[in-house]
């Protein structure tokens, strides 16, 4: 088994640089860098040399003794001032030692190959370190703690109770056994049922959390979307003008509102489009609104647009700045109206995301959606009586496997490649 | 110079085992010796007189399908068939029999006697007669020998074979005997991992002295389910087994003399089967039971010996008195013979290739209880698959390897040489994964052209097989032929969803009330085949939806089984490989992808760096 390292924080200037070294070897290498070893889980600082004894950096060492560590494995870290220099010359020594440079998310499948994570907790771990929202932190954090794991376990380990209940009576049927069991099994599957059909009604509060949520603005041409989107965003995301239909294309601005992602959408005017550009501007509108999960109208009561007013959206008035009337309306020109608008927008979005279940990737949901249509199909097969249990044992055994494709247990071997080549060198 | 026979196979032992490999060779026409101490120990039942039950029966209907001898025999001999699981489907029915003891015996020896290609040969194998690494042949007891190019051992619980009855132990088997000691020598000296296993059998009791009359009574079937598919009757008068249970009293018994147990005075070490506990362990296991059932299963006709199954143990001869006619019906029993428990040394079958043969010890093949297995019908299918394998080998050709998806034989070989074994191993249908499309009654079709193609089907059978493959597909044939309306359904009286989804008769074969003249109805041509015919068909009807699931399964399978791994392969040269992972590939050795996926606590992503080490090597050789 190779020794492997690599830079484990991000590339460039930095307070500090974390190099980590994991395998057999790792210990020796290190010692060849900084002298002795601290001992294990005690930070404890070094200086670094290269193999003439010139000093490369003071660094703190952190020796984990496997199995407890990050990957299973012997590992040890340096943790070097972040400078661009000192990174290139530690990894440059390394490279002269018995370890080799890590591939891209090779600790991560060091950690898995090891037992020390499940693949949701891979995903997790995935989502975490690109999570850039309060609630994305704390949705990955959740996965990779193990819970969809540890829920999955339970499911499995109950349909294998289902599933030796029904074989007990197919294969002792010459024995003192119970030769009608449907009761016990479908309590058993209900249970599970009910458990993986809740947790599916949160999977799309929880994949928005994880991808963002949308909401689109849309309204009438020259109602002020585009102001509005800029002054939302703080930036000149979108060009504005005083003519009819500027915006063509969606233009999108990812935000944080209290910690959801948010990908806000500016659409083109609705109306009659004057030429073919502007009509498949807003035919694309048309579209990304009525898919969006929330959309906030900026219109006259009056108004008829092609898009309609779904329950959760936001309704406002346009230019709050030149209007006499008492409607509840908004400016991006003036800021008026804008922080009741926001604050609107997030309770609608944060209810939401309330429900959010276990489940966060389309992976997790296919997989507990066949589980659910296989259970029910072993249901129906129980209430038929023993005459059956040999063909509802089968569907039992597939809906059990559908469950642990989710923790990587069988039949992963594509997944896997996608997982770990979405992962960047020495996480 | 001491006399030398040379054959192409020889097999030692004339159990199970050893009859089925011998039988195999022969068939597949290479000469062949089956050396046996005595003549009288050919087809011996050691333990309950009964062939078949559940995944049993399977694996009895796949050895016949390959046309191999314990099916038929089984049909002369048997006094008490029964279809386990008749009110399941047909998938998890097993066939079994009470079988004489005696007539059991004599047939397999008769057929034995006349097989061509096959000399029985009684004498005592003293030593392997070795060319280097490789075992050439066997060494009697008179210093003769016998030569061959594969040797095929089936000697049971021969190696360090211990009996036990309370606290009193002797060597069981040969090993008392100073020859049989300087063969096991010779197997330790081959350095193969070794485990111990134990098993047990109940006192056995003289019919004579049981009250009968006042016991319940356990049946045969009206209409006997046969093992072979040759057979067509059941030659021999059935007969009834009586039942009767322990109680608090048997259980008291137990309990009071527990410590002069074998088992549970500390005599033994050995792992005993799960599945089948002594009445010691059913009562201390099982402590909120007070009763347990106990079969009374007749040894045969004209014998009066009767098997009390379900109470083996290791008691002390005087508590089985005791325990025994603690029971009613049994007051006044007399016990013939005492239980007993055997203890015994067994091959870690992962030192195997799936042809059974030694990964070690070239020309040596292992098969039956050897291998850490239990039941006569185990034994006898590794029997087939080492017998065959060995005739193979002996003519130079590529080993027959049995597919987890084709046979009950292929899970067992595969779980035997891929995850070894913890207790002894006895089949049950639930090891099965393919279970619905390895069913009792097509062992036939899937296993006879198999059979005929490497040569150990004799015409007879292919002839009754094709007869009844032609059948089958004709009958098939002509119910899928059509399809129909929903309508046109319901007016045949069947009931069914109005759903617009035309169907073929085949298809509405799977539905549950669907009766044949409802079918002949549709269908008038049907009404052209035999009634036995259109059975089997509905039984492939009925599972014809998850079996074709399943194929995406078996393609997978067949996939991995394609990528080859070589013997020589160098595991710790994988980088990302767990250590432990690492010990256990190079222990199993695995001959292809699919079989390296199943090992014990394999997971995907160290398959997936093996599989890219394979991919590796081909590209460096290419």
């Amino acid at each position: 088994m190779d020794t492997i390292f690599a830079l484990a924080t991000a590339q460039g200037r930095a307070g500090v640089a974390v190099i980590r070294i994991s395998g057999p070897q790792s210990k020796a290498v290190a010692q060849k860098l900084c002298g002795s070893l601290p001992e294990a889980r005690r930070a404890t600082t070094r200086r670094l040399h290269d193999e003439d004894g010139l000093v490369l950096d003071h660094a703190l060492v952190l020796v984990f003794d496997a199995p407890a560590s990050f990957t299973g494995e012997d590992v040890v870290e340096f943790h070097l001032h972040g400078s661009i220099a000192v990174v290139a010359a530690v990894l440059r020594e390394l490279g002269k030692s018995q370890a080799r440079m890590a591939e891209p998310g090779e600790f991560t499948r060091r950690a898995l190959e090891n037992n020390k994570m499940d693949l949701a907790q891979v995903e997790g771990l995935g989502d975490l370190i690109e999570a850039e929202t309060e609630a994305q932190r704390k949705q990955a954090l959740r996965t990779v703690s193990g819970e969809l794991g540890a829920r999955i376990e339970r499911w499995r380990s109950q349909l294998i109770r289902a599933a030796s209940l029904i074989e007990v009576t197919i294969d002792f049927a010459d024995e003192e056994v119970p030769v009608d069991v449907t009761p016990e099994v479908q309590d058993l599957l209900t249970c599970v049922t009910d458990d993986i059909s809740d947790q599916l009604k949160g999977f799309a509060a929880a994949e928005r959390i994880r991808t963002g949520f949308e909401v689109a603005i849309v309204g009438p041409p020259n109602a002020g979307k585009s102001t509005l989107l800029n002054a939302l965003a703080r930036r000149d995301a979108a060009i504005t003008s005083a003519t009819a239909g500027t915006t063509r294309d969606v233009i999108e601005v990812r935000m944080d509102l209290e910690g959801l992602p948010v990908t806000l959408l500016d659409t083109a005017g609705l109306r009659e489009a004057v030429d073919d550009i502007e009509a498949e501007g807003i035919s694309r509108a048309v579209a990304r609104a009525n898919a969006s999960d929330l959309r906030i109208f900026l219109m006259e009561p009056d108004d008829t647009l092609e898009v309609d007013v779904q329950e959760g959206d936001v309704v406002r008035a346009p230019k709050a700045d030149s209007r006499t009337d008492e409607a509840l309306a908004v400016s991006g020109l003036t800021g008026q109206g804008v922080d009741t608008l926001v604050a609107e927008v997030t309770a609608s979005l944060l209810d939401r995301s309330q429900n959010a279940g276990l489940a966060t990737h389309e992976r997790h949901r296919a997989a507990m959606t066949a589980a659910l249509t296989t259970l029910k199909s072993v249901w129906s097969l129980i209430g038929a009586g023993p005459d059956r249990y040999d063909i509802a044992a089968e569907e039992l055994r597939v809906a059990i496997r559908s469950l642990e494709a989710v923790v990587g247990r069988v039949d992963v071997e594509n997944l896997l490649d996608e997982i770990f080549s979405s992962f960047c060198l020495g996480k | 110079m001491f006399h030398v026979k040379h054959f192409d196979v020889v097999v030692i032992g004339g159990g199970h085992a050893g009859t089925e490999a011998a039988h195999a060779a022969a068939r597949m026409g290479v000469r062949t010796a089956l050396v046996t101490m005595k003549q009288t120990d050919i087809g011996v039942m050691s333990c309950n007189p009964a062939i078949g039950g559940l995944g049993k029966g399977h694996l009895v209907r796949e050895i016949d399908a390959m046309d191999g001898v314990m099916g038929r025999v089984a049909d002369a001999s048997g006094i008490q068939f029964r279809l386990l699981n008749r009110r399941k489907g047909p998938a998890v029915q097993g066939p079994r029999t009470q079988s004489d003891r005696a007539i059991y015996q004599q047939e397999m020896l008769q057929i034995m006697q006349n097989t061509a290609n096959l000399e029985l040969i009684e004498a005592e194998v003293t030593d392997f007669v070795m060319e280097g690494q490789r075992v050439a042949g066997v060494r009697l007891k008179d210093q003769s020998e016998v030569l061959a190019k594969a040797v095929i051992l089936t000697t049971g619980t021969f190696l360090r074979g211990v009996i036990h009855i309370g606290d009193t132990s002797y060597s069981g088997g040969r090993m008392g005997d100073d020859a049989s000691v300087s063969l096991a020598d010779r197997i330790d000296g081959f350095g193969l991992p070794l485990g111990r296993l134990k098993t047990g059998t109940p006192p056995r009791l003289d019919g004579r002295t049981i009250n009968w009359d006042i016991l319940e009574r356990q049946c045969a079937d009206e209409d006997p389910s046969l093992f072979s598919f040759l057979s067509d009757k059941a030659p021999m008068p059935q007969v009834a087994c009586g039942i009767t249970h322990t109680n608090t009293q048997t259980h008291d018994i137990i309990q009071k003399n527990l410590e002069r147990s074998a088992m549970y005075g500390g005599h033994i070490e050995g792992v005993g089967p799960r599945y089948c506990p002594s009445i010691e362990d059913k009562v201390v296991r099982f402590a909120d039971k007070d009763s347990h059932q106990v079969f009374l299963e007749p040894e045969g006709l004209n014998d009066h010996t009767i098997y009390p199954n379900g109470i083996s143990t290791s008691l002390p001869a005087d508590v089985q008195v005791e325990y025994v006619q603690s029971m009613a019906g049994l007051e006044e029993a007399r016990i013939l013979q005492p239980g007993y428990a055997i203890e015994y040394d067994y091959v870690d079958p992962r030192a195997l290739s799936a042809d059974l043969s030694v990964m070690d010890v070239p020309g040596l093949f292992l098969a039956g209880q050897i291998n850490g297995t239990t039941g006569y019908e185990e034994a006898a299918a590794q029997g087939l698959v080492a017998g065959l394998n060995a005739a193979r080998m002996a003519s130079g050709d590529e080993p027959l390897h049995f597919r987890r998806d084709q046979s009950y034989i292929g899970v067992m070989i595969d779980d035997l040489t891929t995850r070894g074994v913890t207790e002894p191993y006895r089949m049950f249908t639930s090891r099965a994964e393919f279970r619905l499309s390895l069913r009792a009654d097509n062992a036939d079709q899937r296993l006879t052209q198999l059979g005929r193609d490497i040569g150990c089907v004799s015409d007879e059978r292919m002839a009754s097989f094709s007869k009844k493959r032609d059948l089958l597909d004709r009958a098939r044939g002509e119910l899928e032929k059509t399809e129909f309306t929903p309508k046109q359904i319901a007016s045949r009286g069947i009931r069914i969803n109005q759903d617009g989804t035309k169907r073929t008769a085949f298809q509405l074969l799977a539905f549950p009330d669907v009766t044949s003249d409802q079918i002949f109805n549709l269908v008038p041509e049907a009404t052209s085949f035999p009634e036995g015919i259109l059975e089997q068909v509905g039984r492939d009807a009925l599972y014809a939806n998850y079996i074709a699931r399943q194929q995406k399964d078996v393609e997978k399978l067949r996939k991995d089984e394609q990528l080859k791994i070589p013997s020589e392969f160098d595991y710790s040269a994988i980088s990302g490989l767990s250590a432990e992972l690492t010990n256990k590939l190079t222990q199993v050795r695995p001959g292809d992808l699919a079989q390296a996926a199943r090992i014990d606590g394999m997971t995907p992503a160290a398959l997936a760096l093996v599989l890219g080490r394979i991919r590796f090597l081909q590209k460096k050789s290419a």
